[in-house]
């Protein structure tokens, strides 16, 4: 197929229908309206089904109740929307129901802004809702990439039987760029036989995240966290002229877009600098992070956030090398010549013997 | 041997944790009597609210969804969105449905959504242990209201059935109560309206029944029997609130 | 090459569609192309702006804080976004609507009255997008007339290709204000 140029939400959501999803339930918000706009025209085209919830609380119920039927559905929202959501994201993480979420985050906290933000990522990453459980929360950086994405949610949804979040922002969202779409596969999706579907000769099949008995839901529990254990192996990264990489600027979608144009103005001024760029945000890949930054001695977060990936790539590093932040919040964006500035800034304090304080 | 009266089939063979006078349990019954009758246990799916029927999906023999608390109704929209040819219907009480759920069955219902709910108001709040329920009659002592709910501070309790009729979206609502045998068989026979009215495809049906609880009464059950239809009738009048045409029954 | 372009006007002065429209031309040259609008209540009334990225190579960061070229079509926008352009980058004014010069010395500008033209020469003051994008084309060539036309096939629906010919117009009434003229010595056609 030849390349369509296509805004992001809307991609995402033609990606969505060529992944299977037949399912849509969600509530307006800005900026990721254009994702319900657009399935509401294509699902009843394709057989699917396309409410307009009554609030996110209620489409997300909407999205269990459809999921624990046994089909490929999806939500969208916006911070605010996704805070409304929690309650059904951690209700299904403990009924073990899959469905694919899109979080096209903006400036919070409380309304905050509709600009684009990466402050939801503690939300995303560590659970969000009650209890212990996580996401599997991929960060697309291009219209591409949200597209490609798309469908490796739904099939990680269903392979681990988890929810899992697409982690956007308003760029992205709202962005055209050119993608390419793959036909829709007639590959074999996974049989669900845990599904509601009326106990037709068979015992009667209950989704279900209530264990009154607490050694029943420590059981659980364990077993869930072994379910999160075994994601491990889908991490997934990008490197960016790591390999000499004294100085390696780490960041996610949006961010990491800016920080590779950083990557290059600074080598172009003889600075050795090199991105990671995690697109697994849980899992983390964690290894990869440790072998990118082996040879470097500063790493910079670029982050729309006040500092929140900064805090796990601290975590990840081990500690070991001096982590920094560049974070822009608000719906403000890092500009490419202040995140360079900033790179100058620490290679120079480096060579000077200085440590910069807001480092661990 | 001739068997006269034994388990639904639509039901298991758990004992229920309803306390003794709980009309819970009737309820129970005649649903699964009504799921037997129409032959669609296997294609049927319920949807248990929060609160004291929240583990109805170990008492009735079939697929089941365990709800947050109000939302049953979105719940129900999403399953019966993806299998529009089989049966769901949600079992809610009066706290999940008509406090924190409020906005769930009334959309479910402004939707036309093709859903039975079956609402059982007993007027409090049983499972977190007898507090006011949006239900609790005026001057009615719950412990959140132990001089007796009082309209200036509390507002005043909510007549779902009466409300819900006032939609386009529902095709048949009734309130039932089965607290004499003869009440029992019209709170039987409103519920199987309620699924032939499902299975037609007409739209969003609810049978709202008045339930006892003499736990949180503090009374036995005949007593509590007696306070329903002292008490309780009068401000819940019995009867059809809405049906529409279409459905010979 | 790397072109970084930003548009800006009135919300209903057609900025968007002639972003995307010059994106969808990069497009069809394959090149690399981003497009980025300005989004929410600003868009109702407000002045609206996108942002165009046409590049040979890979596209890394979408956002364009240092324009080398600027669109304006009102006031408003040249006010907000004139200290952003780089330095020695271009400057292309809708002289119909801007009534102020530019505080800046070291910009290449080139004013045209587009609105006035529009109206005037195609009878239609809703083209007059066009023609400012038209003399972006002749100016930068970073992207070809025909890629233009090839793009519009693509945007517009097809019972709108019926406004295929004026639109085509107003592009070469565009090319031809500013055929020939170098930036550098060339302040004003209007």
């Amino acid at each position: 197929m030849a390349k369509v140029l296509m805004k992001g939400n809307e991609a995402l959501a033609e990606a969505a229908i060529r992944a299977g999803c037949r399912y849509f339930f969600g509530y307006p918000i800005t900026p990721q309206n254009e994702i319900s706009q657009y399935l509401a025209k294509r699902l009843p085209e394709v057989g699917g089904v396309f409410v307009q919830a009554e609030s996110e609380i209620a489409a997300i119920n909407m999205v269990y109740g459809a999921a624990g039927a046994g089909a490929r559905v999806m939500t969208s929202s916006s911070g605010p929307g996704i805070s409304l959501k929690q309650e059904g994201i951690t209700y299904m993480a403990g009924a073990e129901l899959p469905c694919v979420i899109v979080n096209i985050q903006r400036g919070g906290p409380g309304l905050g802004g509709i600009q684009p933000a990466q402050s939801d990522y503690f939300q995303a990453v560590k659970g969000g809702g009650h209890g212990d459980y996580r996401l599997l929360v991929l960060a697309p950086a291009t219209v591409q990439e949200m597209v490609d994405l798309m469908e490796k949610a739904f099939d990680l949804a269903d392979e681990y039987r988890n929810p899992v979040m697409i982690l956007g922002d308003g760029i992205l969202g709202q962005m055209m760029e050119p993608v390419e779409f793959s036909e829709e596969k007639e590959t074999l999706r996974l049989e669900k036989p845990w599904a509601t579907t009326g106990a037709k000769g068979r015992n009667p099949n209950i989704i279900n995240s209530l264990f009154l008995d607490p050694a029943e839901l420590e059981k659980h529990n364990h077993h869930l966290q072994q379910k999160y254990d075994r994601m491990r192996k889908e991490v997934l990264w990008e490197n960016y002229q790591t390999n000499d990489a004294e100085l390696i600027l780490v960041g996610y979608g949006t961010s990491a877009r800016i920080a590779k144009a950083v990557v290059d103005q600074a080598r172009a001024q003889g600075i050795k600098a090199g991105l990671f760029r995690p697109i697994s945000l849980f899992p983390f890949p964690k290894v990869a992070l440790q072998e990118a930054c082996k040879k470097s001695e500063r790493v910079l977060t670029v982050e729309m956030s006040m500092g929140q990936l900064v805090e796990d790539i601290r975590y990840n590093l081990e500690f070991k090398v001096p982590v920094h932040l560049y974070g822009r919040v608000g719906g403000m964006v890092p500009a490419a010549r202040a995140v360079l500035e900033e790179v100058k800034r620490l290679v120079n304090s480096g060579k000077e013997g200085k440590t910069h304080d807001n480092s661990f | 041997m001739i068997t006269v009266f034994d388990r639904p089939e639509a039901l298991t063979s758990a004992k229920t944790h309803y306390c003794p006078g709980c009309t819970h349990g009737i309820i129970h019954r005649l649903v699964a009597e009504v799921i037997d009758e129409l032959g669609v246990r296997e294609e049927t799916i319920g949807v248990s609210p929060v609160g004291c029927s929240v583990l109805a999906y170990n008492y009735f023999n079939l697929d089941m969804q365990q709800a947050a608390h109000g939302r049953a109704p979105a719940v129900a929209t999403g399953i019966k969105r993806v299998h529009p040819q089989k049966i769901v219907f949600t079992y809610q009480g009066d706290g999940d449905l008509a406090a924190i759920g409020t906005a769930e069955i009334v959309h479910a219902a402004a939707r036309g959504e093709k859903i039975t709910t079956i609402f059982v108001n007993n007027a409090i709040y049983g499972m977190t242990g007898g507090q006011m329920a949006p239900t609790t009659l005026l001057k009615q002592v719950s412990v959140t209201s132990p001089q007796g709910r009082d309209a200036a501070p509390q507002g005043y309790p909510i007549r779902v059935s009466e409300m819900l009729a006032t939609l386009d979206g529902p095709a048949y609502i009734a309130r039932v109560s089965v607290h004499t045998p003869q009440e029992v068989s019209k709170a039987k026979k409103a519920i199987m309206t309620a699924f032939e009215y499902q299975m037609a495809g007409i739209g969003f049906t609810l049978v709202e029944i008045l339930s006892t609880c003499p736990t949180n009464w503090g009374c036995t059950p005949r007593e509590s029997l007696r306070w329903l239809v002292d008490n309780m009738i009068p401000v819940y009048p019995l009867g059809v609130k809405k049906m529409v045409e279409g459905v010979k029954v | 090459m790397l072109q970084e372009i930003i548009l800006a006007g009135f919300g209903g002065q057609g900025v968007m569609s002639m972003g995307q429209l010059l994106a969808y031309a990069g497009l069809v040259e394959g090149k690399h192309v981003s497009w980025i609008p300005s989004y929410g209540p600003e868009m109702r009334g407000g002045t609206a702006n996108c942002s165009v990225t046409i590049s040979d190579e890979e596209v890394s960061s979408p956002i364009i804080t240092e324009p080398d070229t600027l669109i304006v079509l009102n006031r408003p926008s040249l006010e907000k976004f004139e200290q952003d352009v780089k330095p020695g980058g271009r400057l292309l004014i809708n002289s119909s609507l801007i009534d102020i010069e530019p505080k800046r010395q070291d910009l290449q500008v080139l004013k045209i009255p587009v609105t006035e033209l529009g109206r005037e020469i195609l009878g239609n003051n809703r083209v007059s997008n066009m023609i400012i994008l038209g003399a972006f084309v002749e100016l930068t060539r970073a992207v070809s007339l025909e890629s233009v036309i090839g793009a519009l096939k693509k945007v517009l629906p097809e019972y709108r290709h019926n406004l295929i010919p004026l639109n085509h117009k107003a592009l070469e009434t565009g090319i031809e204000l500013a055929k020939g003229r170098e930036f550098l010595h060339f302040r004003s056609c209007g």
